[in-house]
């Protein structure tokens, strides 16, 4: 099978990318954890429990391959070239060898360490974006993503108290996430379900039209956070007349539907039917269709009839992050490695920072032969730093180290030592007993 | 434990003189070092069991959560009491492990013994001081803080949304809430039944003896089947001459909530069935109803599961007679009904015989039966697919906001609990105690319709 590459996207500049620019230690420092110190406390078999797979350019895929250091990852890596490298689960042991282990009475091959993942897709948005579909995202539509990454992020933080979140471009029309706190990277498939179901609002399926149902008679602490501090912000200011959501008739009678009560839906379908012939080309119709709409749902009259929520369900349904459940569920889900270059697009998939997340534009990353441009400009120089920093990944790289890698090895380094001492103290405890 | 003969009372407990000092609820972890004389063993074990049926009535009854708390008390007083106040704890304890022994030894026996004395459990826990409740709590590893009341007020405004969110009253300032990792209480992160905040859960005293509760169950359903394994492999035959004998008579007086014979809403006729069937009926029976209806005939199973239904709620011999005659003569003929069929029914209604065999089915029962092709008996919620189970409940008038929650509950495989959710759906009013057996489905709602009716004729 030949393979269907797209301009951006050349098996020798990924060679030359792998050879030249991909960070490797960074990335085995990373899925160390600190266990590649000299400190007697770390794990030497840490790193080679971790399963990598490569899909190579011919669709074969190369499951539980693990390396024991960065350079058994870098050979393996430029001598295979994979168009894509996943990262999997720690495991009990090499998952290399579970054959062999597989023997033994005892030794079950089973997960024991894996980030908490998410991995958020833009084709899961298509009913609420109508500036593309499917595979397409534009600038108009990533504020979806970008939503989503200051909801989750917020939550996993404030909420769940979890400090080193990785948030990563998945190169095409998504996001990933990775969260590698210590905690994090133990919980059980029932706690990470957990967290996965703690995110979720969205219930029923493609039948009932409406997906997102807030009752009670307040919102969790969370959901009002996040509706307060980003959804109802992204939908007025950004959604609203980007998308267009109360232009045509067919879009607004989407969200007419979505109101429990006829009487009022045939109200506003009266009026914008008038308005579309009246309207002054003034004001934006979006806006002026929404405050009519918010107007009449949260007036006097209607708030006791169950409908004080419609409007925040309204919201929610149309900006509130839409996660790959699954993905999040099972500690063996396998996720891409940062950095990879996304095969269909030539972009790398590089970190994004949180705190800057309105400021990420994914049409401007950096892209394989845009890097091999770059690269060959100043011809050859062979300080590999100095590689980066000509090319336009040095400054993700740089972010990865900064924002997440250095914070994230620091901690490690203490839990490390933390866990050593505490190991031997009731280790003297015991003898003194 | 061990079992002695009359008079030779020696050495009980030897932690009875703490047990005085600090009331608390035993967890039952390991068979008591003590000696039990053998009437007792049997004394205590039926004053037990008194509680349990007791809380089991209770609960079909659909007894609100504080009736059944005070229900719980008087049953406890009433059955539990001891004349030296020191033995009070052994009673518990040997009447529980003997209880064990009784109930270990079917599926059916062991989930009933299990539903009942983990509710009894948490009635206990419930009224136990907040000192006593810690100690339990640490006897389970949960060595939980209690939120300070400068931390309460920090959070209070976001406790009282959480409990808003599920429709609970805010709390007030004396409320105990627990500050818990978060990864500990799953089901309540989930469900975002709690306050999350910085990797602690802050979990209201209510939803820990839930917790405890949990915790508890778990414990007892593991050493039950445990517990049957011993039985079966050594204790039955070792004691056959002693112990066997009075376990299995015990069990035989094993009711349950006892349907057997419909008091409340006696005599449905037969030219009301129709209707009734249509108003009052659990799915399970409603479809065994609709099938009879058109097939004129049921197998063994839905015969069993129907018949026993309708003895329940009141329908007499000749009535059944008449009824099943009516369907099944159309398809075998009369004769063949009367020779094949009548007799079953008739000896459905018998006296004779284990009286057990005749009692209609829980839902327990109905839920855990595999029925096979052509067989319509079987809980709906847990034995139709979900297009079939969507049909039946859009037939019943189920709405489609209500659908998917049902649905959603069979999927998570809580029948009971989805069959209570349609029965809130179609009557309009909670069920708190939730469904356990169909007929009390079914007084349920005859109960509410008749309510109904009257607010509507005056
Ligand atoms: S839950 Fe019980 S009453 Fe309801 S359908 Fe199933 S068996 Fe029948
Ligand atoms: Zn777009």
């Amino acid at each position: 099978m030949i393979p269907q590459q797209e301009p951006d996207f050349n098996l020798n500049h990924l060679k030359l990318y792998y050879g030249k620019l991909f960070p490797f230690a960074d990335l085995v420092r990373w899925v160390s954890y600190g266990n590649d110190g000299k400190h007697p406390g770390c794990d030497q078999s840490y790193l080679g429990r971790r399963e990598f797979s490569f899909t190579l350019e011919n669709d074969i895929y190369l499951r539980f391959q693990s390396f024991n250091n960065t350079l058994e990852l870098e050979n393996s890596v430029k001598e295979k070239s994979p168009v894509k490298i996943d990262i999997g689960p720690v495991y009990s042991v090499d998952p290399a060898k579970r054959y062999a282990y597989a023997q033994g009475e005892n030794n079950v091959f089973a997960p024991v360490e894996r980030e908490l993942i998410f991995d958020i897709d833009m084709t899961d948005y298509d009913d609420v974006r109508y500036c593309c579909s499917g595979a397409d995202v534009c600038l108009v539509c990533w504020p979806l993503m970008t939503i989503a990454i200051k909801v989750i992020d917020t939550a996993l933080r404030d909420d769940f108290g979890f400090k080193h979140v990785l948030w990563v471009y998945s190169g095409r029309r998504g996001v990933h996430c990775w969260v590698c706190d210590r905690k994090a990277r133990r919980l059980s498939n029932e706690q990470r379900g957990a967290i996965a179901d703690y995110f979720r609002v969205y219930k029923g399926n493609e039948n009932s039209h409406k997906k997102v149902s807030l009752t009670g008679a307040a919102l969790h602490p969370f959901l009002a956070t996040s509706y307060t501090n980003v959804l109802k912000d992204y939908f007025e200011k950004n959604l609203l007349t980007g998308q267009n959501l109360l232009a045509t008739e067919e879009r607004y009678e989407k969200i007419l539907n979505m109101i429990p009560d006829e009487s009022i839906a045939s109200e506003l379908r009266g009026r914008w039917q008038d308005s579309r012939r009246s309207s002054s080309a003034k004001e934006d119709i979006n806006v002026v269709r929404w405050e009519q709409f918010k107007q009449v749902l949260q007036s006097g009259k209607h708030k006791a009839q169950g409908l004080r929520r419609c409007v925040e369900e309204i919201v929610f349904s149309f900006t509130y992050p839409r996660l790959d459940m699954e993905v999040s569920k099972h500690m063996n889900h396998l996720l891409k490695a940062p950095f990879c270059v996304h095969p269909k697009t030539g972009r790398v998939c590089v970190p994004i920072d949180p705190n800057r997340c309105d400021e990420f534009d994914p049409t401007t990353v950096p892209t394989l032969s845009q890097l091999i441009e770059e690269l060959n400009y100043e011809g050859s120089i062979s300080d590999i730093d100095g590689e980066l920093n000509r090319t336009s990944i040095g400054n993700a790289i740089t972010l990865f180290r900064s924002s997440f890698l250095q914070p994230l090895l620091k901690a490690c380094k203490e839990e490390i030592e933390n866990s050593y001492n505490l190991k031997l103290q009731q280790s003297k405890n015991s003898l003194g007993w | 434990m061990e079992i002695v003969r009359p008079q030779s009372r020696r050495n009980f407990l030897s932690s009875s003189n703490d047990a005085v000092s600090v009331p608390t609820i035993p967890l039952y972890r390991s068979a008591p070092s003590l000696e039990v004389r053998l009437e007792e063993f049997e004394s205590f074990a039926i004053d037990r069991l008194r509680v349990l049926k007791g809380i089991s009535d209770g609960m079909s009854r659909g007894k609100k959560p504080e009736e059944m708390e005070n229900l719980v008390k008087d049953l406890w007083k009433v059955n539990m009491r001891h004349q030296h106040a020191s033995d009070v704890l052994n009673k518990d304890i040997i009447s529980h492990f003997v209880l064990r022994l009784v109930y270990c030894r079917t599926e059916d026996l062991r989930k009933w013994f299990l539903s009942m004395e983990s509710s009894l459990f948490r009635h206990r826990f419930r009224v136990l001081n907040a000192e006593a409740q810690r100690a339990v709590m640490e006897e389970f590893n949960l060595p939980y803080r209690a939120v300070s009341n400068v931390e309460f007020e920090s959070i209070k405004e976001k406790l009282g949304q959480v409990a808003r969110s599920m429709g609970q009253p805010a709390p007030t300032a004396d409320a105990i809430f627990y500050r818990v990792p978060f990864e500990e209480v799953p089901e309540l992160v989930a469900g975002r039944k709690v306050l999350i905040s910085q990797g602690y859960a802050y979990v209201a005293m209510n939803q820990i003896v839930s917790l405890i509760a949990t915790l508890f169950r778990s414990q007892l359903s593991k050493t039950l089947v445990l517990t049957n394994r011993k039985w079966t492999s050594s204790i039955r035959e070792q004691e056959k001459h002693r112990l066997t004998p009075i376990v299995e008579a015990l069990c035989s007086s094993y009711l349950g909530p006892d349907y057997s014979q419909s008091r409340e809403y006696a005599d449905i006729s037969l030219k009301d069935i129709d209707q009734v069937a249509k108003n009052s009926f659990p799915l399970c029976m409603r479809h065994l109803f609709d099938k009879l209806k058109e097939d004129h005939h049921l197998k063994h199973g839905g015969r069993m599961q129907l018949g026993l239904f309708l003895k329940g709620v009141g329908l007499n011999l000749e009535d059944a007679l008449a009824f099943w005659r009516a369907e099944f003569s159309k398809k075998v003929g009369l004769e063949k009904f009367e020779k094949q069929y009548a007799y079953s029914i008739r000896h459905n209604y018998g006296k004779e015989g284990k009286r057990t065999d005749y009692t209609p089915y829980s839902c327990s029962k109905i839920i855990s039966s595999t029925p096979g092709t052509g067989d319509h008996h079987g809980c709906p919620y847990r034995h139709f697919s979900e297009e079939n189970l969507r049909a039946a409940l859009d037939r019943m008038g189920v709405n489609s906001r209500a659908m998917e929650d049902v649905l959603d509950k069979a999927r998570n495989r809580h029948y009971q609990l989805a069959c209570t959710l349609t029965f809130e759906a179609l009557h309009g009013v909670p069920c708190d105690a939730g469904i356990n057996h169909p007929n009390q489905y079914f007084s349920d709602s005859k109960k509410i319709l008749q309510s109904k009716q009257k607010d509507s004729s005056t």
